[in-house]
């Protein structure tokens, strides 16, 4: 009986896929038969479209990145549990995005999400929509945005790692990606969007991304419950899968930041240069911290304080220079260690893997630094930051942040609960000791004998 | 029969190896286990959580000897192994009552061999 | 107490940055207008910039990030599972240093425009590096690509030798070591090479990726380490085995992807030259893996995935001087040869000299790289890259001369640069560790971590 109802849920999709793609088919039509004069008169730059091209397959590769990042941390029995959540996320947002993400986050429609207009791709082809990318196909701009719809739900796994059902999971990351990411993606970035309008600069998801999922993991942290055996049950089962999703990170990194210029000019080479001083400083910075307070630098320290520091600079890229990005980076350390070593146990809530301590922390902290630190010297285009005479983008900053904050941990709890009431998010005792991957997946992930 | 088990340092198994060839003791198993007697471990930190990691890697050899071996087999493992640190390890020697050659079914001392 | 100092100490590199920012800033107002001015005009209609270039370089800069962290791995698997964090660490400790430096004073040590040791102070804290392109070394694309280009060959090239001094090195001795040696010995070479009013370049010595610059300067510096840093404990009774091979493979699969970066990245634009040197490199390397999985047969009777991993690596190393200067038959040729030259160089040269340069940095880097240049000499071709010059096998003998030089001087002087940092850091605080910390593991003793659980 249950099969059936999931076969059936199945031919829904299937059905609303064909009824949207009809659609579609009927706007291109009309679309075709615009004059001549109406169509707006911008030119596609092919190496824009080649840079933001191999920027949107980077970002993608982010999302494998944090899956083995997040893999290596939890223990043997649970890996695949993390790695199945982020592949299924990949897949589940690209099709949400295809279907109607895109026009929720980014239609032009006025309101709390962008319309339904672009539901389906309808209107969205290959000539420039020029409001948000004039020299880059609609599709590309599009497709470059899918990716970052995707790694943030895959984010906030980290917090609840290791004891959230498979099921609740998707149902979960469905509605957040809804009713959480659209709204805020599209009040910070959408054409018309309120937080845009007054001014907040975030240039590649300081806010929509990792203070968005930062939050809300925090909130699913304290809700589903600490872990059997508290925080120091599990040891990381496989670092150097740790470093390795570190260093898929960083390379994807550059396509996150230096892509979000949307073309290959000199703002993206900035945001490029300064993504990696960022990631490098802040990686000195945790070594050093981990040395003061533990006697040896850890690698662990080192991967996360640059992860840290990635994150930090990433609302700031396209508007800070290099020694800016030194100063974001070795301050976002501190923060961020803090958060980790002092806050987290004393306040006692499970954060698995530091989403809160590390994205939400260090996307506050960046989100502040872009208030701060960002130049017309840089981007003439951008506002300047309290150190170069204004401060009210301090202040826009600051109200971004604490909106986003506020909702976010809001709108999550309430999806979170909705969901608990229903099936339940947490798996049982029994289960959480076996392990996901044998009790959602039914599988092993390593053999022991042969 | 005996059955000589042996807890060892990791670094020390090419040289007890050698030890036990050179006393004609050729048959023996081998796998890693954890533990501590008296030399506490190194500690480890993740992110701030402190582990005090007490149980260390060693190597378990078992080897099965008649009589006649088994002052042989423990002076080429105490020579391979000796070190005079703390985390040598340690030796049991225990009765075995029967052994069996799974390929021709012999039993007894001629199984051992 | 003493851990607040140090947290305020900490604090205080903060004013680094910031200093060197307010210098930045006295330059004259006209020139920091020039440059918003040129940043406008790249962000909207670049007028010198050509975005193709432009976009190409981005992504070949990011590459050849990449290939540090697949170097980490290609090492990482094939040191014992005691000591793999060592080595991530290192490779990793190395990429956020390096970035600093280069932003600091590396990339002006190396690349501003002079004739001395080092290239100038000009560019300090990357005074002067801005959007507009700097014709001499770039013309298509702005001057900051080109650095953060020219950073990720510097944050790579210590990282080689990581190798060679594998399990048994003091993670502060390292750190000092990597400072060190990346100014006083990668920052001169490469302005010799690559530097305007370098006087190698100037002599007329071709080295297109980095043969010399990187290969060969590492190589030497790894068995100089391997030499006075001793053996591993317990070497010569038996081979240390490699924890995970296919990690390694990982880490070459990386390496061969970033490759593309480091070689067809380095004609600076995305042109024919780029075009060639992608296809030569590839050839290059296939050949090298091939050859060496052949030898392996006849020698060992079987090929090894290990031995074609690092024959593909060799192969690498041999075309990046002469990527974009010969055609991909001479691709095949270099390839080929390169593999024999390695491993006799790996399995027969090493257990007699008695060295321990753990993952053969030298006999694959250092050998690799010098097969390169001379071949580059032999095989370079005018019509592959008119910019470029002919080499013996096309009529010009004095290419092939003019290489061996470079070699020579890069050979010698990184040896004995290399040494002198090392015996100074040995003297103050000991490069080796001790013995019992050596038996217990570079993770644990050094990092306080272990990289596998093993119950759970």
């Amino acid at each position: 009986m249950k099969k059936l109802a999931v076969l059936v849920v199945a031919l829904l999709f299937v059905c609303l896929a064909v009824a949207v793609f009809a659609q579609e088919g009927q706007e291109i039509a009309a679309k075709t038969s615009l004059s001549p004069n109406v169509r707006p008169a911008v030119t596609i730059d092919t190496g824009d479209t080649a840079w933001v091209l191999f920027a949107t397959a980077l970002v993608m590769l982010m999302t494998p990145g944090l899956a083995f990042f997040y893999g290596g941390m939890v223990g043997r029995k649970n890996v695949l549990g993390v790695l199945m959540q982020c592949f299924i996320i990949l897949c589940i947002i690209s099709i949400q995005w295809v279907l109607f993400g895109y026009s929720l986050s980014f239609g032009p429609a006025r309101g709390f999400w962008g319309g339904l207009q672009w539901a389906g791709l309808a209107g969205v082809g290959t000539t420039p929509y020029p409001d948000y990318a004039p020299t880059i196909p609609h599709q590309l701009f599009m497709a470059f945005q899918m990716m970052f719809a995707i790694i943030t739900p895959a984010l906030i796994i980290g917090a609840f790692a290791e004891r959230m059902k498979f099921a609740a999971f998707v149902i979960f990351t469905i509605l957040w990606a809804t009713f959480v990411y659209d709204p805020v993606c599209r009040w910070v970035w959408g054409a018309g969007g309120w937080l845009k309008e007054m001014g907040v600069i975030d240039f590649a998801g300081g806010i929509v991304v990792h203070i968005n999922a930062g939050i809300a993991a925090l909130m699913t942290a304290i809700f589903i419950g600490k872990r059997n055996g508290g925080s120091k049950a599990i040891l990381p089962h496989n670092l150097p899968f740790t470093i390795l999703g570190t260093g898929l990170l960083w390379f994807g990194w550059f396509g996150f930041n230096a892509g979000s210029s949307l073309g290959a000019n000199g703002l993206a080479v900035n945001a490029f240069v300064v993504t990696n001083t960022a990631g490098a400083a802040a990686g000195l910075t945790w070594a050093c911290l981990d040395r003061i307070f533990n006697e040896k630098p850890t690698v662990l320290g080192t991967v996360t304080g640059a992860v840290g520091g990635l994150a930090a600079i990433t609302p700031a890229a396209g508007y800070v220079g290099p020694f800016s990005a030194i100063i974001i980076g070795i301050v976002v350390s501190l923060l961020c260690y803090t958060a980790v070593s002092v806050l987290k146990p004393r306040l006692g809530y499970d954060d698995a893997l530091d989403v809160f301590g590390v994205h939400c922390i260090g996307g506050i902290w960046g989100t502040m630094a872009a208030g701060l630190f960002a130049s017309k010297a840089i981007n003439p285009d951008g506002p300047n930051g309290l150190f170069f005479g204004n401060p009210k983008q301090f202040y826009v900053q600051l109200l971004a942040a604490a909106v986003t904050l506020a909702y976010s941990f809001i709108a999550s709890f309430i999806i979170y609960k909705a969901i608990d009431l229903c099936i339940g998010v947490r798996v049982g005792e029994k289960e959480e000791i076996i392990g996901l991957d044998l009790t959602q997946h039914h599988e092993k992930a390593y053999t022991v004998l042969e | 029969m005996k059955l000589i088990i042996a807890i060892i340092q990791p670094d020390r198994l090419e040289a007890v190896k050698q030890e036990l060839y050179r006393q004609e003791v050729f048959l023996i198993t081998v796998n890693e286990v954890l533990g501590h007697g008296r030399q506490m471990g190194v500690a480890e930190v993740y992110r701030g959580t402190k582990e005090m990691g007490n149980l260390l890697r060693k190597i378990r050899l078992e080897i099965a000897v008649n009589e006649d071996f088994v002052e042989k087999t423990i002076t080429a493992i105490v020579k391979g192994a000796q070190t005079g640190e703390s985390g040598d390890g340690k030796i049991f020697v225990i009765d075995l009552v029967e052994c069996v050659r799974i390929r021709t079914e012999e039993r007894g001392h001629i199984a051992i061999g | 107490m003493k851990r607040f100092i140090a947290v305020l100490m900490l604090l205080s590199f903060i004013a680094v940055p910031a200093v060197m920012y307010a210098q930045a800033q006295t330059q004259p107002a006209d020139a920091r207008q020039q440059q918003a001015v040129q940043a406008s005009d790249a962000r909207q209609a670049p007028s010198k910039s050509d975005s193709g270039d432009t976009a190409w370089m981005i992504v070949a800069t990011a590459l050849v990030m990449l290939m540090t962290p697949g170097l980490a791995f290609f090492y990482g698997g094939m040191v014992g599972r005691k000591n793999v964090l060592g080595i991530l660490m290192q490779c990793f400790t190395i990429l956020c240093l390096i970035s600093v430096q280069w932003v600091l004073y590396g990339y002006s040590l190396s690349f501003a425009p002079g004739k001395g040791f080092w290239g100038g102070l000009e560019w300090i804290g990357l005074a002067g590096v801005g959007a507009a392109p700097y014709p001499d070394y770039a013309p298509t694309i702005s001057h900051q690509l080109f650095m953060v280009f020219q950073m990720m060959f510097a944050v790579i090239t210590p990282a080689l030798i990581v190798g060679a001094f594998a399990e048994r090195m003091k993670f502060s001795a390292f750190v000092l070591f990597t400072l060190l040696w990346a100014t006083f010995v990668y920052d001169p070479v490469c302005h010799w090479v690559w530097g305007v009013g370098g006087w190698l370049k100037d002599l007329g010595a071709l080295d297109f990726a980095g043969g010399t610059v990187i290969h060969i300067n590492a190589g030497i510096a790894a068995l100089m380490t391997a030499i006075f840093i001793g053996k591993r404990k317990g070497v010569s009774n038996h081979t240390i085995l490699p924890h995970n091979l296919p990690f390694t493979i990982l880490g070459t699969a990386l390496l061969w992807f970033g490759w593309f970066g480091f070689n067809a990245g380095s004609s600076l634009g995305a042109n024919d030259v780029a075009v060639n040197a992608f296809i030569v490199t590839n050839t290059a390397a296939a050949a090298a893996g091939l050859s060496w999985a052949v030898i392996d047969w006849i020698f060992n009777k079987k090929p090894t995935m290990l031995g074609m991993a690092t024959g593909a690596v060799g192969g690498l190393v041999a075309i990046t001087p002469a990527a974009g200067f010969v055609s991909p038959v001479s691709a095949i040729i270099i390839g080929l040869c390169v593999s024999v030259f390695c491993y006799f160089a790996v399995s027969f040269i090493k257990p007699r000299l008695g060295y321990d340069d753990a993952l053969d940095v030298f006999g694959v880097h250092c050998i690799g790289g010098i097969w390169g240049a001379v071949a580059t000499g032999l095989f370079a071709s005018k019509a592959v890259n008119p910019a470029g010059a002919d080499g013996l096998f096309f009529g010009n003998p004095k290419q092939l001369l003019v290489q061996i030089i470079a070699v020579a001087v890069t050979v010698v002087y990184s040896f004995v640069a290399s040494f002198i940092i090392y015996k100074v850091i040995d003297i103050v605080i000991k490069v080796r560790v001790q013995e019992k910390d050596e038996v217990i593991g570079l993770d644990l003793t050094q990092h306080h971590e272990k990289a596998y659980t093993v119950l759970e």
